[in-house]
């Protein structure tokens, strides 16, 4: 294997167009690779050379890995980590960075398994230090309770990283990079899991992951039914509604409501809880939120620690008596 | 013949405990086991426990829950065998630390796979309650080259394959893959079962199997770990909250949508 060197971000696209977590991690590996004074390159997978290679340079990428094959027009795991794998042994990065999205959650534990290196879960923060060359990265553990701090001792040193902790760089259409055609070598037989059938249930309307405004529930709601205020509310701010795993596990919403550290993480303007204590799993998913709003009975919930504006009372009475206010208020 | 199934679980802190005895030892950068709350089955694994179960419920199968520890609370690491499943493997030893390093523990948890002959079909929970690591089941999987289903709400088994209702953000996938296979599996798969009195009669009964790291011819001391913990800490929550007032909770409520248009949030 060449010595190791420079900085990796796994990338990938939506729709022809740099995925937004893409954007965000080359933003983290702009900052890894100048502090390491080496390159930032990012691996785009597709069945031919049409990646957004444009893109990716002019959100600060000195070099694009177009890696191709046939096989890659649609997502597989299993084969996008074949050839990961191979351009990873091959191009030997000194720090490889990938969201945690949805399939990063499964592709970053078994690469490095694959690779036999270390990898750092789930990051808030990440950075080299460029004297040791190593990488450090704050994740949290314990379901949020706890942060811990941690390094890995073989390279490439891997890192998850989690979307929407970053932002990403402002583009500039100037900047100049290259663009390196890599072939893997696929064999179908490689796919071993199939996706047979996709069932969408997300709700009608705004998504959750990209409403300015959310309204969520918990526990505290006691059923189903109130969900129908929540909506109703949200429909009202223009928002989205989600819940809590609680809220989830007993039922009463589909698992694509969820927020929090096994579920969706989000960042709207204005997040508001409604019958939520507030675990560090729920916060996990929306710390993000620039202004958080609790309702809760119980004053001594964990929400209002984390909450800008606190209502203490039963959301019976205080929701009802909200939406109405803002339905006046919003009208003029 | 019997579907052969593992389930791999572990004995955590209780997640639920209060966050006041949520206590952290700087020295020895680890979190301090609460004395007066006992330790939990981590609540995932007991989910894949439960898909496991869903299986023995429609064919014949065998469940063998393997885990990894220094010590272990016997009461509570029985309670998936009170649940149904057939026997339990605990791998315990002193070496066996429970470290934020997955590498460790997939080593040590393939070295006992594979010396109990392997299995058709593994399941996991999706994470740890702990590290939240969600390394160790996919680790496992790669060393022992499996097939990978991650994040399932249903698994069934027919034939040589396994089908698996796998949790996307916007809804399910199935995915299909052939056995052997490992999944970890994720809450949307339900509430796990309770333990029925006969089950709980028969997990009495039940001695497990325990293995040290000199049975499973294993020198930890080999293992390097991967990821190093450097420190550990409680984040500072620095955020004040303005409680707004009102003369009953709907006058709040009022007072709350006037303050937020106020502050140009609404």
């Amino acid at each position: 294997m060449p010595e190791a060197t420079g900085v990796l971000v796994l990338g990938d696209s939506i729709g022809g167009e740099l995925s937004p977590t893409s954007r965000e991690l080359l933003a983290v590996g702009r900052k890894a690779a100048d502090d390491l004074g080496e390159e930032l390159a990012i691996s785009l997978l597709g069945s031919t050379l049409d990646v957004p290679s444009q893109q990716a340079i002019a959100f600060g990428t000195d070099k694009v890995y177009a890696v191709t094959h046939p096989l890659l027009s649609d997502y597989n795991v299993d084969l996008s980590l074949a050839a990961l794998d191979s351009l990873c042994r091959e191009v030997a990065p000194r720090v490889v960075l990938i969201g945690r999205t949805n399939e990063g959650r499964e592709l970053a534990p078994r690469l490095a398994f694959r690779l036999g290196v270390g990898l750092a879960q789930d990051c808030l923060e990440v950075s080299v230090d460029p004297a040791s060359k190593s990488l450090l990265a704050n994740r949290p553990v314990y379901g949020g309770n706890a942060v811990a701090v941690v390094s890995c001792t073989y390279t490439p040193q891997i890192a998850a990283v989690r979307p929407k902790v970053y932002e990403p760089l402002d583009p500039d259409s100037s900047r100049q990079g290259e663009v390196v055609s890599f072939p893997v070598e696929l064999d179908s037989s490689q796919a071993r899991s199939r996706v047979v059938n996709t069932v969408q249930e997300e709700a009608e309307g705004i998504k959750l992951e990209d409403a300015k405004i959310v309204v969520s529930g918990g526990r505290g709601l006691g059923g189903p039914e109130p969900f129908a205020n929540l909506e109703e509310l949200a429909k009202l701010l223009g928002g989205a509604v989600g819940a809590s795993r609680a809220a989830v596990d007993s039922g009463w919403v589909p698992s694509s409501y969820q927020v929090g550290l096994t579920g969706k993480t989000i960042t709207p303007d204005l997040y508001i809880t409604v019958a939520i204590s507030g675990a560090s799993q729920h916060l996990a998913g929306c710390s993000g939120a620039k202004v958080i709003v609790a309702i809760n009975k119980d004053s001594e919930a964990n929400i209002f620690k984390e909450a800008s504006y606190g209502v203490v009372g039963d959301w019976e009475q205080v929701v009802p008596a909200f939406a109405e206010a803002v339905r006046e208020l919003t009208q003029d | 013949m019997p579907v052969n199934i593992a389930v791999l679980a572990k004995q955590v802190i209780d997640p639920e405990m209060p966050l006041a005895a949520f206590r952290i030892d700087d020295a020895a950068k680890a979190v301090v086991p609460p004395s007066n709350i006992p330790p939990v089955v981590n609540g995932f694994d007991e989910n894949a426990v439960e898909a496991a179960l869903q299986i023995k419920d429609s064919q014949e199968a065998t469940i063998t829950v393997l885990s990894m520890g220094t010590s272990f609370a016997l009461d509570v690491m029985k309670k998936p065998l009170s649940m149904g499943a057939d026997e339990l493997v605990l791998l315990q030893d002193d070496s066996f630390q429970n470290t934020i390093d997955s590498f460790f523990t997939a080593q040590v948890l393939t070295t006992a796979i594979n010396k109990l002959g392997g299995f058709d079909l593994i399941i996991c929970g999706r994470q740890a309650s702990d590290w939240d690591n969600a390394q160790v089941p996919l680790g496992v999987a790669e060393i022992l080259g499996l097939s990978t289903v991650a994040l399932g709400k249903k698994v069934e088994v027919t034939g040589d394959k396994v089908s698996v209702e796998r949790v996307t953000p916007d809804g399910y996938e199935v995915v299909e893959a052939p056995l052997p296979a490992l999944v970890t599996v994720s809450n949307e798969l339900g509430q796990p079962r309770y333990p029925t009195l006969r089950g709980i009669m028969a997990a009495t009964r039940k001695r497990p199997t325990v293995w040290s790291a000199a049975d499973l011819e294993m020198d930890a001391a080999q293992l390097e770990p991967r990821v190093t913990l450097l420190n550990l800490f409680v984040p500072v929550r620095e955020q004040q909250c303005e409680i707004v007032e009102g003369e009953d909770a709907a006058d709040a409520g009022r007072q709350l949508a006037m303050r937020l248009r106020e502050a140009k949030i609404i």
